[in-house]
């Protein structure tokens, strides 16, 4: 009997292994988010200052001495938003027509899919040099408003996909049912369709706006950088990730720690946002059918 | 048979990619009367009852051919909005499929398109319809809640009520008690029976029994074709054709 028994006990000891793996894993990504967050906090949060957070570099500020990165916290701002604003105009149509008008054209539909995963895939770095060519070709400076449609570029696949893969979830009955109410294509995807979806959505805004305010490589080139508030979209501007690049190169150890407050302040941009968002689409969640 | 009809199908072949689907389908079906598609699963009825309202427009693969007149026009070859023509019916789907909003603008959300949306008579129309339906009294406390928190058969009766929100003419229900149990289905049924003196019904179903306590005319369909179309005394008691013969007696499914 017992060749048996060793085949049990080889069942369970499968099961044990791949609980254990699937619960280690688990820990060690939430150890890695809290060493991080740790890491950010603790050498961040001592600089972190009122200055800090509203005033301008002065003349000695990259070397230690007084002023603030409120010209970067307010550039990431104009970028992010400006850019997200920019790919949504362009990314919801886009994924609309893909799920309502594509819906049954497999083929296109895969091989569109295809073509912004790869997009999805290519490093920021090249949009942003895609970027600066365009800017050379049309004779531009170094500005916000390049900046913000470079980043918007590489941010629109991301959220394509994003709210495509939502829309994708929407069962065909409930847009023949509303369609049979004698809604048109357009009411039925902006009344019924984007309604049902919008957790999801805001899900893929927000996850290319964590995109588009933590990069650095797109603004490089395309936005520069600068001390200054911008006061117009032709002007250049700071960013945090370049802030955070340029301080804590330094040797500096006061300069060193201001990079990591300066990533305090964009961890808890994103987490605000992140909150607000949550918080406003409450109401939506608890409309949408659940299938 | 000509007496007063109110759909007519003429010739009506459909193909999906090169499939031949539903294969010269000819039949009238009476106005205000409960006119009951019957067939095993897989026999076209679904598709026949969606082409009915076009919504076969929606799949590119599909194609149709033949006329389907309704009140004398033929819907295939219309060049009216579709808009119009699906107005003229209301679709009761396999399961509910409540829109995501609050109850109320489930039932509010075709009058508002119909744009019937004077504050007022909004809220009147809405508690009409739903009461139609014998579901007002059941929601009347929470008709700001997601039609989600509504229990399926609930949902379903909210369909209808939707349904009849944009005034049709025809109301399509495709097996629309198959999701639900026993006594929402005849809640359903029931309504059915109701409605019936002021609108066409035409249900799909494979439940000989739910044909058997609703249908005033029956359209037997096997492998796309249309074997028997009759009333439903006729055709239950003294089927003519050997397969209707069989699938009565649940020779197949």
């Amino acid at each position: 009997m017992w060749p048996k028994k060793i085949k049990i006990n080889f069942k369970k000891t499968e099961e044990v292994f791949f609980r254990v793996l699937t619960f280690l894993s688990t820990c060690l990504i939430i150890l890695i988010l809290l060493l991080l967050i740790y890491g950010i906090f603790h050498k961040g949060l001592p600089s972190l200052s009122w200055e800090m957070l509203t005033s301008t570099p002065k003349g000695g500020f990259y070397f230690g001495k007084e002023g603030g990165i409120v010209n970067a916290i307010i550039g990431s701002l104009y970028l992010s938003i400006g850019a997200v604003f920019l790919a949504l105009i362009i990314s919801l149509p886009v994924a609309l027509f893909m799920n309502i008008h594509l819906k049954r054209r497999k083929k296109l539909l895969n091989t569109i899919r295809f073509f912004l995963d790869l997009l999805w895939g290519v490093p920021s770095i090249v949009y942003g040099a895609f970027g600066f060519s365009i800017m050379i070709a049309f004779g531009w400076k170094t500005s916000l408003l390049a900046g913000i449609i470079t980043i918007s570029m590489f941010i629109i696949p991301i959220m394509i996909r994003g709210m495509d893969e939502v829309l994708k979830t929407v069962p065909l009955g409930l847009f023949e049912s509303t369609l049979s109410l004698g809604a048109t294509n357009n009411n039925a995807a902006f009344g019924v369709i984007v309604k049902q979806c919008i957790p999801g959505i805001v899900t893929a805004i927000l996850l290319s706006f964590g995109r588009a305010i933590g990069d650095a490589a797109a603004v490089l080139f395309t936005t520069g950088f600068t001390d200054r508030i911008p006061n117009s979209l032709f002007q250049p501007s700071a960013s945090l990730p370049l802030s955070i690049f340029f301080q804590i190169s330094s040797p500096i150890p006061e300069v060193k720690n201001r990079a990591y407050a300066a990533a305090v302040v964009l961890t808890l941009i994103i987490l605000i946002i992140s909150i607000l968002s949550r918080y406003f689409t409450g109401k939506f969640k608890r409309n949408s059918i659940k299938f | 048979m000509q007496e007063d009809y109110h759909i007519s199908v003429r010739d009506l072949d459909l193909f999906i990619g090169k499939q031949h689907i539903l294969k010269n389908i000819n039949v009238v079906i009476p106005r205000n009367k409960i006119t009951v598609i019957l067939g095993p699963s897989g026999c076209g009825k679904t598709t026949l009852l969606k082409s009915l309202n076009r919504l076969t427009d929606l799949y590119p693969e599909v194609k149709v051919n033949g006329n389907i007149f309704i009140d004398g026009e033929d819907i295939l070859h219309s060049g009216r909005d579709i808009t119009e023509i699906r107005k003229k019916m209301g679709l009761l789907a396999q399961r509910p499929y409540p829109l995501p909003m609050s109850i109320f603008n489930n039932v509010a959300f075709g009058l508002k398109m119909g744009g019937r949306n004077r504050k007022n008579l909004l809220h009147k129309r809405v508690e009409n319809y739903l009461r139609q339906v014998n579901l007002f009294d059941e929601v009347k406390d929470r008709l700001k809640e997601p039609a989600n928190s509504l229990s399926i058969g609930q949902q379903q009766r909210l369909c209808l009520a939707r349904g009849l929100a944009v005034d049709p003419e025809i109301i399509l229900a495709d097996e629309p008690t198959s999701a639900l149990d026993p006594i929402s289905s005849q809640a359903i049924e029931q309504k059915f029976m109701e409605l019936k003196s002021n609108y066409t019904i035409i249900v799909v179903t494979h439940i000989l029994r739910q044909a058997k306590r609703i249908a005033d005319y029956i359209v037997f369909m096997y492998l796309g074709e249309i074997i028997e179309h009759g009333p439903a005394k006729e055709v239950l008691e003294n089927p003519k054709q050997e397969k209707t013969k069989m699938y009565l007696e649940g020779m197949f499914y």
